[in-house]
């Protein structure tokens, strides 16, 4: 939630007190426990917090919310997968780990392509996205699957910054259910 | 049976230290802050093979006449540093692996904890009690 302040256009954390953002951290805890059940088929709620309107200003905070739950947790994700390993030599070193091992453990498969231009952009291509795999593969839910998509995003951002390298992680959707995953690294 | 523990954020100030309430706990605190330079030494020793560059235990990083000091580094750049009586000639390099191995977990556990924010303190009950089980027992 600390990095949420830079990422929320509509930041409201700076007004809020002390104890309301312990709240804020409750909160989100639960959206974490329900969105576990999220690698199982289900539908996505966005009623978090039901208000007025509808529309793309919240479909956008909702998504740099659950990017940011991904963050949170793929920070700790690394942390417990990279226990036993050993310390990595260099940055593809870093992003074959994320490609095979990570990928596997949270997913169950491996990514299935994975290319570079050797100057910060990885694009990680997975052929068939276990979050995607129970929609149709039709043009239908096309614009919808970035919502499922945004967690990913997050967990793969959290899991690099806790092994040093700062990155944006965006995904696209060309045709369900593959999907590609663009990291690029900040360099400092 | 350690004498001192600290957990060192990838930015280099302390997430936890506690030391054996005998005496002057700042000596401790500088003991740990000058290691630093050596953990820093060990990591990026570049084609010297003084320590294996996969490990994460880094092993004994500079004795002194009274203490002898151990250092570990995670992959995600944090670090844990042990200061261990040198009259205690019992404490193998194994047990200490061993005791680095027992915190490396104990901090896992820290780290997942999803009302934990990374780069504060330490404050969890857990994680104290497994450093209480490493450090001497003062009566």
């Amino acid at each position: 939630m600390r990095l949420s302040k830079k990422k929320q256009s509509n930041c409201m954390i700076s007004d809020i007190g002390w104890w309301d953002h312990q709240l804020r951290h409750i909160e989100d805890w639960k959206a974490w426990m329900t969105l576990r059940d999220i690698l199982k088929p289900g539908t996505i709620e966005f009623n978090d917090r039901p208000k007025g309107v509808t529309g793309g200003k919240e479909n956008g905070r909702c998504i740099t919310k659950l990017e940011n739950m991904g963050f949170r947790v793929g920070q700790g994700l690394i942390e417990r997968f990279t226990k036993d390993t050993a310390r990595f030599k260099d940055e593809l070193d870093i992003m074959k780990f994320i490609c095979k091992d990570f990928w596997t453990t949270v997913f169950k498969k491996q990514i299935d392509n994975l290319r570079t231009n050797h100057q910060g952009i990885y694009v990680l291509q997975d052929n068939k996205f276990r979050l995607l795999t129970q929609m149709s593969a039709g043009k239908q839910y096309l614009e919808h699957a970035s919502k499922y998509l945004a967690f990913t995003c997050g967990l793969i951002r959290g899991g690099l910054s806790n092994l040093g390298i700062k990155s944006i992680v965006t995904a696209e959707v060309s045709s369900m259910p593959a999907c590609k995953f663009q990291v690029m690294i900040q360099k400092l | 049976m350690a004498v001192c523990v600290a957990v060192i954020a990838k930015e280099n100030y302390p997430l936890y230290i506690r030391s054996a309430p005998t005496e002057n706990e700042l000596k401790f605190h500088y003991m740990v802050h000058t290691s630093l330079d050596v953990v820093d030494e060990k990591i990026s020793a570049m084609g010297k093979a003084l320590v294996d560059q996969r490990e994460l235990y880094l092993g004994l990083l500079y004795p002194t006449e009274d203490y002898k000091v151990y250092g570990y580094v995670t992959n995600s750049k944090v670090k844990f540093v042990m200061v261990v009586d040198s009259s205690n000639t019992a404490l193998r390099d194994n047990e200490i692996r061993s005791m680095f191995r027992k915190l490396h977990n104990s901090y896992t556990d820290v780290m997942c904890n999803p009302f934990y924010n990374p780069g504060d303190r330490i404050q969890s009950r857990a994680f104290d009690s497994t450093v209480t089980s490493m450090m001497i027992q003062v009566c």
